[in-house]
């Protein structure tokens, strides 16, 4: 891979460069909660983030997209509109890249998801490196570092960046900058090692992963469900702010007065009660505690088994949303019987 | 997915879109029973129309432009190319907006989804298909098929039972074949309010008792609402069936067929692309199955 190195000092100058492959969106500031946005000046990015309430997510599953207008002369016709937008995301996570990895999985094999591909490929990534807090236990998820999935990833060296090269695309941008960056040293090295091993050892949240599914088999008539099922309100605030989840919903919608409309498709959450109810109102999971537990069960043993790892990559998003203090990680340490503490 | 040219993600927006309904013309209306007909259609591109193909057991993605999209199984056999059959029951906004159609008005379809029966599997073999109610319509596209390729498959047995003669679906075409040599039909009614039923009276498990079969050179098809998965299963493990012997379609709430959506999910499978056929055995594993 090719890793080059870029002085701290210049990164705005990069930003204003990096323009020319898309509108520049990064994680701002507003009363203290961070979220992607596009930027107006580049002294609004604030890459010292440490989560955005929204993933990056909203940029390749928006929370609402047209799929098709609707004419009665013509039928469903796609829309094609918003997908050749170009968007360079600067400063995302290893963990949300790692989000994007698991939905390439799922909207790019199969069945090939167009809108959601088109996206990827007109959006350009930038990483950057990140200080775990205590909601964050990525490492436990192996998703602490990004090996793939990104067009540059930056991580912090004292003064300068280290600079992942990830695709053609990300080259071109190095290039296109030309002098702001420079050759990697032997120290340069040294002093990565270093922070690396120093940030493994600040993750407060710890969780052994290695036999989950099994474990979740065990367990599938486990009391904490019911335990969790009373306590759980189904907001869906779980799923709307994970990186990983991606059920949505369709619908028709008629313009007033006309024939035509669009069919749209929105965000959804297994958590809602009509997720899994059928004509007849035979629902499969009628109570909360069947809803909360489907949710757990399928990023931790469903998706193992479809796609060989959880669909969890353990950014802390679901803890610090939740509203009644239902947490992933004491639930999951709960069920393995590490730890006798309370699920929150 | 990065390797893949510009061009092309975006040409399969409009070309290889796999959410993408094709319209297609009804053709025929027929009213089988209350709030349950039978809808034929073809497609209006006359190269879909043609080369459009499924294995029994697949269901397709039903558009009523501006209301909605439902699934539905696919009523008619392979073997008879060129229109679909669509036995629909009315219960909601999509079904309901079809009811409103007549013939010569647009839908638009997608598909065929869904694995369908594996009939490498049931070639050569016995074949027991067992419906209640409204189960009878993925089942329906198996028997034809069968019927059309006769020599592939030993004995052909269906077993069907509906609440009352006025409820039985594709009454006329299943009596037709009670008379038949080289199949066997067995009808049955919970009821006949009416009084002109001939044939047998009783619950669907009861039909077992005319029944002669050798499980073991045999599969089994079960479709029906849960009343009927709770006495057939039984009655099936009890002469003797293995459990991957024993084939069921399920129904779950469907968005996009195509294993995107999450809401067909049961345990770690999707219904729409694991599915809608499995086996018992499936549905023991599973959680939330049946
Ligand atoms: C693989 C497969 C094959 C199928 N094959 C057939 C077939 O051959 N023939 C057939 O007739 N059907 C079939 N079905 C069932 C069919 O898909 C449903 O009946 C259909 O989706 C109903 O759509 P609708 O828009 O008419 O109803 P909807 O408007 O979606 O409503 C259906 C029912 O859902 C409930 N419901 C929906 N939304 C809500 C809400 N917001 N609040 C409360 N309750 C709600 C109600 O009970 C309502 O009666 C199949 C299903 C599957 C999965
Ligand atoms: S389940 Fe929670 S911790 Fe895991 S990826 Fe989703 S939001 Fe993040
Ligand atoms: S955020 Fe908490 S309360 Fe809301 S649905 Fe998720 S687990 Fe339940
Ligand atoms: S219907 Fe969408 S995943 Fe099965």
């Amino acid at each position: 891979m090719k890793i080059l190195k870029l002085e701290k000092g210049k990164l705005d100058l990069f930003a204003s460069v990096v323009q020319q492959f898309g509108e520049v969106h990064a994680p701002t500031e507003h009363e203290g909660k961070f979220s992607f946005k596009r930027l107006n000046s580049w002294s609004e990015a604030r890459l010292d983030y440490n989560r955005t309430v929204l993933p990056p997510r909203k940029y390749f599953l928006p929370p609402r997209e047209t799929l098709f207008k609707y004419r009665e002369a013509t039928g469903y016709v796609p829309a094609t509109e918003d997908l050749e937008k170009r968007v360079v995301l600067f400063g995302v996570h290893a963990c949300d890249i790692h989000a994007l990895n698991i939905l390439d999985e799922v909207f790019g094999k199969g069945y090939l998801d167009p809108y959601y591909l088109t996206r990827r490929k007109n959006i350009t990534i930038i990483g950057i490196d990140c200080t775990p807090d205590e909601h964050c236990f990525c490492r436990s998820m192996r998703a602490d570092f990004a090996e793939t999935g990104f067009d540059l990833f930056l991580k912090d060296i004292g003064d300068h960046y280290l600079t992942f090269v990830g695709t053609a695309r990300g080259d071109d941008m190095v290039i296109a900058t030309g002098p702001l960056f420079s050759e990697v040293t032997h120290s340069d090295i040294v002093e990565y090692k270093r922070r690396s091993s120093q940030k493994c050892d600040t993750f407060k949240l710890d969780l052994e992963i290695r036999d989950l599914p099994e474990i979740f088999e065990l367990e599938y008539q486990a009391d904490i469900w019911e335990e969790l099922g009373e306590k759980c309100l189904s907001c869906g605030n779980c799923s709307m702010v994970c990186p990983t989840c991606y059920c949505y919903d369709v619908a028709d919608e008629v313009k007033l007065g006309s024939h035509d409309g669009d069919r749209v498709r929105l965000w959804d959450s297994c958590l809602f009660a009509t997720h899994a109810l059928v004509a007849g109102g035979e629902n499969f999971r009628k109570t909360r505690s069947s809803r909360i537990k489907f949710r757990f069960y399928h990023k931790q043993r469903g998706f193992v088994a479809e796609y060989g790892r959880p669909s969890c990559v353990g950014c802390g998003r679901c803890i610090e949303a939740c509203p009644v203090g239902i947490n992933i990680v004491g639930v999951i340490n709960r069920l393995r019987g590490v730890e006798h503490a309370s699920t929150d | 997915m990065h390797q893949q040219t510009e061009t092309t993600l975006h040409r399969s927006v409009v070309r290889e879109n796999p959410y993408q309904p094709h319209m297609a013309r009804i053709v025929r209306v027929y009213n089988m029973v209350a709030d349950n007909y039978l809808f034929t259609l073809r497609f209006v591109d006359e190269q879909i129309a043609g080369t459009f193909t499924h294995r029994p057991g697949q269901f397709i993605m039903l558009s009523l432009p501006g209301t909605g999209e439902a699934p539905i199984s696919i009523s008619s056999s392979p073997s008879r190319p060129g229109v679909l059959e669509l036995c629909v029951r009315r219960v909601g906004r999509v079904t309901n907006a079809l009811y409103r159609c007549r013939t010569n008005d647009l839908v638009a379809i997608r598909g065929p989804y869904g694995n369908g029966f594996p009939m490498e599997e049931l070639m050569g073999k016995n074949v027991l298909l067992v419906a209640g109610g409204l189960g009878i319509a993925p089942l329906r596209s198996l028997l034809w098929y069968a019927i059309d390729n006769r020599g592939r498959f030993e004995n052909i047995t269906v077993m069907y039972g509906a609440r009352t003669p006025q409820d039985m679906l594709f009454r006329d075409e299943l009596v037709s074949l009670v008379g038949r040599t080289d199949l066997t039909c067995l009808l049955t009614v919970d009821e006949d309010p009416g009084g002109d039923w001939k044939g047998h009276i009783g619950l669907l498990p009861q039909l077992f008792d005319y029944l002669a079969i050798r499980p073991e050179r045999t599969c089994a098809a079960v479709c029906g609402p849960p009343v009927v998965y709770r006495f057939i299963l039984k009655r099936l493990l009890d002469l003797g069936f293995t459990k991957d012997r024993i084939l069921m379609s399920l129904e779950r709430r469907m968005r996009c067929g195509v294993g995107k959506c999450g809401h067909c999910s049961v345990g770690y499978k999707y219904t729409c692309i694991h599915g809608p056929i499995f086996t018992y055995w499936d549905a023991i594993n599973l959680p939330e199955m049946i």
